[in-house]
């Protein structure tokens, strides 16, 4: 069976990082993220700060300077969904396009909101991928737990990260199935309509659901029958030392300090 | 912030004069109204090896389930005497170790190590007796090494005796194999053969390799349509071609 690791960002070795306490690393994410969204609209030198801290910190964690930057790409198309910023702010008028019965007007400041929204979804992608790879999935449940989380949040999270394996690899096995059968004869064009396409990308939808439901199922036995009551355990342990106190009140200085810089 | 372990699973308490799996008149269904066992009893004695045989859909599956509480609500049920209830369901667990038939549902763990050692940490075991336990099992296994390895990139045989061990490191008083020799080559099939031989412990073993209950189980259960048609010794149910025949098995 070809698993796919697709999802699974943990990147193994030993930082400082990697040492932090996942409670700290968690509540830090949250708070780098909160600062982004709060930083002023085309505020170069603030989005630079975050950056540069982000670059430090791939260096920090060992990961290798580009490693957030070369993943976060994955992410970008989702900040397009702001691209109606461009039309929606007044300001002084850059272009106009008439699209089907609609007359756009892109502004400057439209135009600066798109791109301090793309860079600030950029930033927090990258600190979010910085998170995943520098704690491993049971940590950062504890971590949630720790925090005080809701426990069916935390459950739905954890089953959600278990299973997403399993469906991926259902998703494979079945497009390899249609594959092995997708035969054209020589001189016919293959394939059918559109609409008979759709039917049988429908009934592979179907058979994914129950397939992975019926597998998850037997997954949750297996860990029913090896004790399994609710909770994800780990080995690691989860308890706060003096540097983890220190690194969570001295980011999050850092980060109220950045905020009071940016806007006054 | 304090480590937040729920409670360890509470000690054993069995008693040894009382068979250690007693099913007694067992009815089962399943929600869409499909009888899977019928008025089904059974009793397994400390240290005896029983393979458990029938046609696909005879009920086997579902009579393992039931062996340490996933299915059922405990009722007809006794593991070394003690009723299966919610109080007692932990300690059952830890008692009767259940190994799937596909190891691909029994791995779900990332690494060896943590498929292995998620029965111990789950019973809320110290950190230095999970680790001891896992080398332990993984030694019964002889899958001494393996502990870094990605379970998914092991070969089906590999995965079994691993699927095996992460069961062996609750320390069970008994274990329940679902179809184990299923889908492994001769080579792997033989290994599989002599570690449930050299396992001391009590073994029911559901399958459909007739060979192999000959060589490795004095006593031999026959499921058919959720009920027990024969419960004797292997060696005089092998002879009985009629009676294999009637539950389509065949002679080995």
């Amino acid at each position: 069976m070809i698993h796919n690791n697709l999802f699974d960002r943990y990147y193994a070795t030993e930082s400082p990082l990697h040492r932090l306490s996942p409670s700290v690393k968690v509540l830090l994410t949250v708070f780098f993220i909160l600062s982004n969204a709060l930083l002023p609209d085309g505020h170069w030198i603030g989005f630079g700060i975050s950056w540069a801290v982000i670059f430090l910190l791939n260096w920090v964690g060992q990961l290798g300077w580009g490693y957030t930057f070369k993943r976060s790409f994955i992410a970008l198309p989702f900040a397009l969904a702001a691209v109606t910023a461009i039309f929606a702010l007044p300001g002084k008028t850059l272009a106009e396009f008439d699209v089907l019965f609609w007359h756009l007007l892109a502004t400057d400041a439209g135009l600066l909101r798109f791109f301090s929204i793309v860079v600030r979804s950029w930033l927090s992608v990258q600190v979010a991928i910085l998170l995943v790879a520098t704690t491993q999935f049971p940590d950062l449940i504890h971590a949630l737990e720790h925090l005080r989380l809701p426990r069916m949040l935390i459950t739905v999270i954890a089953f959600l990260y278990r299973y997403i394996f399993v469906l991926s690899d259902e998703v494979l096995r079945l497009l390899r199935a249609r594959q092995a059968r997708s035969a054209v004869l020589p001189g016919q064009s293959g394939g059918g309509t559109v609409f008979w396409r759709a039917k049988i990308a429908g009934n592979m939808v179907g058979q994914l659901f129950l397939r992975s439901y019926e597998r998850s199922d037997r997954i949750y036995n297996a860990m029913l029958a090896r004790g399994y009551q609710g909770h994800l355990r780990t080995l690691n342990r989860h308890a706060m030392h003096t540097r983890d106190w220190v690194i969570l009140i001295l980011s999050s200085a850092a980060l109220l300090f950045l905020q009071i810089f940016t806007h006054f | 912030m304090p480590i937040t372990h729920a409670s360890k699973t509470p000690e054993r308490k069995i008693d040894p004069s009382q068979p250690l799996i007693l099913v007694e008149h067992l009815d089962f269904a399943y929600p869409d109204g499909h009888v899977a066992l019928r008025d089904l009893s059974l009793e397994i004695k400390q240290g005896e090896k029983i393979a458990l045989v029938g046609p696909n859909g005879a009920g086997k599956s579902t009579l393992m389930l039931h062996l340490n509480g996933i299915l059922g609500d405990g009722s007809g049920l006794r593991v070394g005497g003690l009723p299966l209830n919610k109080q007692n369901l932990p300690v059952i667990r830890a008692l009767i170790g259940l190994v799937f038939q596909n190891p691909d549902d029994q791995l779900f763990s990332p690494t060896v190590f943590e498929d292995v050692a998620f029965g111990p940490l789950h019973m809320g075991l110290p950190e230095d007796e999970v680790l001891e336990r896992v080398k332990e099992a993984l030694a019964h296994v002889d899958m001494n090494g393996f502990e870094e390895r990605l379970s998914h990139h092991l070969s089906t045989g590999q995965k079994k005796r691993i699927a095996i061990a992460t069961v062996l490191s609750m320390r069970p008083y008994a274990l329940i194999l679902d179809e184990p020799s299923a889908g492994l080559d001769p080579r792997a099939r033989r290994g599989l053969i002599h570690l449930l031989r050299d396992l001391p412990i009590t073994m029911l073993v559901s399958t459909h390799d007739l060979r192999m209950v000959a060589e490795l189980f004095p006593r031999m259960v026959i499921m058919d349509e959720g009920r027990i048609v024969a419960d004797g010794q292997t060696a005089k149910l092998l002879a009985d071609e009629a009676l294999l025949d009637a539950h389509g098995l065949e002679k080995p």
